[in-house]
């Protein structure tokens, strides 16, 4: 209990013992202390809770709202259309469809590729080796950099670098115009995400890793235990809140890709890479259907926040259990 | 495992060498080609430089307009962080030492919010600023940073407050110091360790940040580093020679940046990933 209102309650006990001619005095300096409390209060939450509300809260809702009108943002008007623009997207809206069924398969490739990356690198550089902490700045680098230059940086691998590499290997995978189909710019979508993601999922995994007692290995080992054999017995139980903690970063910041998305591919060839941040974006400030365009974000923001929901829960359930 | 140096580890470590230097790749064509001409970049994408030719960057330095768009991003990620770290901090303290309902509904709701992703308001967002005068203007953006980046910096603070002994204020206030001396001499000090992960973790997302910039900051003289990147990348199209000098330009800031703090930058991810 906070001790200011525990000195409330035991004001208000003296007040009610108090003679009735006192009475008066104490109630107004109890509610000037209250009024000094709620300013102080005021003061130190306002400034950030008002930033929040105008910012975060209101653009939220009156987004929701917007998902069920036909406002173009443009013109004035904006009309109440109920469930139109949600049957548009389900029925007639391909695109829309193609990116988020895109999307999702992105995510899960990223996921598993991200997390068996990071957790080899995490395990690698773990070792006694001579250059670790070099080995750990170079994985790690590529994650400092935003997703837009990244893109960049990757655009120029793509096109002009694997194709010296083929070149003068003749290896056929490098030969191939990677960003000119959608197959193969899908997987350089990927590997940009992998490159960037991997090392800094290795640091979660290398703090995690640092906390399996080496006793236990120790012993593991003297009873007769293979590397493989401690590595699945003895250091995977050990990190799997890591791994859970990993597997939500992941996730989340897979469906929510956009950087990468836009400045290596464009959505191209032909709308073939457009993932969902993109599709909204393009649909509101390409097309000016904004009221279409918050229907895809609502959609959007309850798959996000399904996914943090089951996240916190199993996260939860997890803390109970050990 | 011994502590030895066997020869199992040195095959292990010169695999995770070549793995590094795989990584690093895409640093090399970029770094060498920019120091290319740019008939030697087409023709020579693999090779080192045969000379070593600076005209790019000169180039793509005045064109890019750097020192402007390189001190826009500073103002931006700066300006962000001090109130940032003012504002949340001090509301992180009243949350926590203000034992009532309304607290608690007021930290519950900065905590949810955080699973709305940006595409999800930003549609509103703009109208809205625009409403409120906050488009096109540095401190605008500002703002908007303050009220995107509340929950996760309420959270963290949130969390190192509550570790923090009430022993030491209800001292000082004995002594007459009020609740904001109390906040800004004692407590604020104590919190110096997650002010450090904060700002890190803060820093990194402005810094890089280029969805809200782009749709706030529509004057070119405004512009920050990725923004600066994405228009001439965008007006440049296959020129690599300027192109590839200017991704380098943007990155050496936060190259910098990451060494002169690696130990942090590593410490801070660890510590706000795991809460």
């Amino acid at each position: 209990m906070n001790n200011e209102s525990k000195l409330d309650t035991v004001k208000g006990a003296a007040l009610t013992n108090q003679k009735s001619t006192k009475v008066s005095h104490s109630v107004s300096f109890l509610n000037k202390k209250k009024w000094k409390e709620a300013g102080l209060f005021t003061l130190f939450v306002g400034p950030v809770l008002l930033a929040f509300i105008l910012i975060v809260l209101i653009p939220f809702f009156t987004g929701i709202y917007y998902a069920f009108t036909d406002w173009n943002g443009v013109t004035g008007s904006v009309k109440w259309v109920g469930l139109d623009n949600f049957k548009y997207l389900f029925t007639e809206d391909k695109q829309f469809q193609t990116s988020f069924i895109l999307t999702t398969k992105y995510t899960v490739v990223a996921i598993i590729l991200t997390n068996l990356i990071g957790f080899g690198l995490a395990l690698l550089v773990a070792q006694k080796l001579k250059t670790k902490n070099v080995l750990r700045t170079v994985f790690f680098m590529p994650n400092l950099i935003g997703g837009l230059i990244l893109g960049f940086i990757w655009q120029f691998i793509f096109v002009k670098g694997f194709a010296s590499i083929g070149q003068l290997t003749g290896i056929s995978v490098f030969e191939l115009a990677w960003l000119g189909d959608a197959k193969t710019a899908f997987w350089g979508i990927v590997i940009v995400s992998v490159w960037q993601g991997a090392g800094y999922i290795m640091i979660i995994y290398i703090a995690a890793l640092q906390n399996v007692p080496q006793e236990l290995i120790e012993a593991a080992r003297i009873d007769g235990a293979n590397r493989f054999q401690v590595l699945r017995h003895i250091t995977m139980p050990l990190v799997a809140p890591a791994v859970t903690i990993c597997l939500f970063l992941t996730t989340a910041s897979s469906f929510k890709v956009f950087d990468a998305n836009l400045s290596l591919t464009n959505g191209g060839p032909f709308k073939s890479t457009e993932m969902l941040a993109l599709n909204i974006y393009t649909e509101a400030f390409v097309n000016n259907r904004y009221g279409i365009g918050e229907a895809k974000a609502l959609i959007f923001f309850i798959v996000v926040a399904a996914i943090t929901v089951l996240q916190v829960t199993i996260s939860k359930k997890k803390e109970v259990e050990s | 495992m011994g502590n030895r140096y066997t020869w199992r580890t040195s095959i292990v470590e010169i695999l995770a060498l070549l793995l590094g230097l795989v990584f690093l790749v895409p640093f090399y064509y970029v770094i060498s080609n920019s120091l290319k001409p740019f008939a030697e970049i087409l023709t020579n994408t693999s090779a080192l430089p045969k000379v070593l030719m600076f005209d790019n960057y000169v180039n793509a330095f005045e064109k890019l307009n750097f020192l402007t768009v390189f001190k826009n991003s500073l103002i931006i990620t700066i300006g962000s962080n001090i109130v940032l770290v003012i504002f949340c901090s001090m509301a992180a303290y009243m949350l926590v030492r203000t034992k009532k309902k309304i607290s608690n509904i007021i930290f519950m709701t900065f905590v949810a919010a955080m699973i709305i992703p940006f595409q999800s308001l930003m549609i509103p967002l703009i109208k809205t600023a625009g409403n409120l005068g906050l488009l096109n203007s540095m401190w605008g953006l500002v703002f908007m940073y303050l009220g995107f980046g509340s929950g996760m910096t309420i959270f963290l603070y949130h969390g190192f407050i509550k570790g923090i002994p009430l022993e030491l204020e209800e001292a000082a206030i004995i002594d007459g110091c009020t609740r904001f001396g109390v906040f800004w001499r004692i407590v604020f000090p104590l919190l110096k360790p997650i002010t450090v992960t904060i700002v890190i973790l803060n820093s990194l997302w402005i810094w890089n940040d280029f969805l809200l910039p782009s749709l706030v900051l529509q004057d070119p003289e405004l512009r920050t580093i990725p923004l600066a990147t994405f228009f001439f990348f965008g007006q440049y199209t296959k020129q690599w020679d300027l192109a590839l000098a200017a991704l380098v330009i943007g990155i050496i800031p936060l190259l910098i940046f990451f060494f002169t703090m690696q130990k942090h930058i590593i410490q801070g991810i660890t510590s706000g990933s795991i809460k």
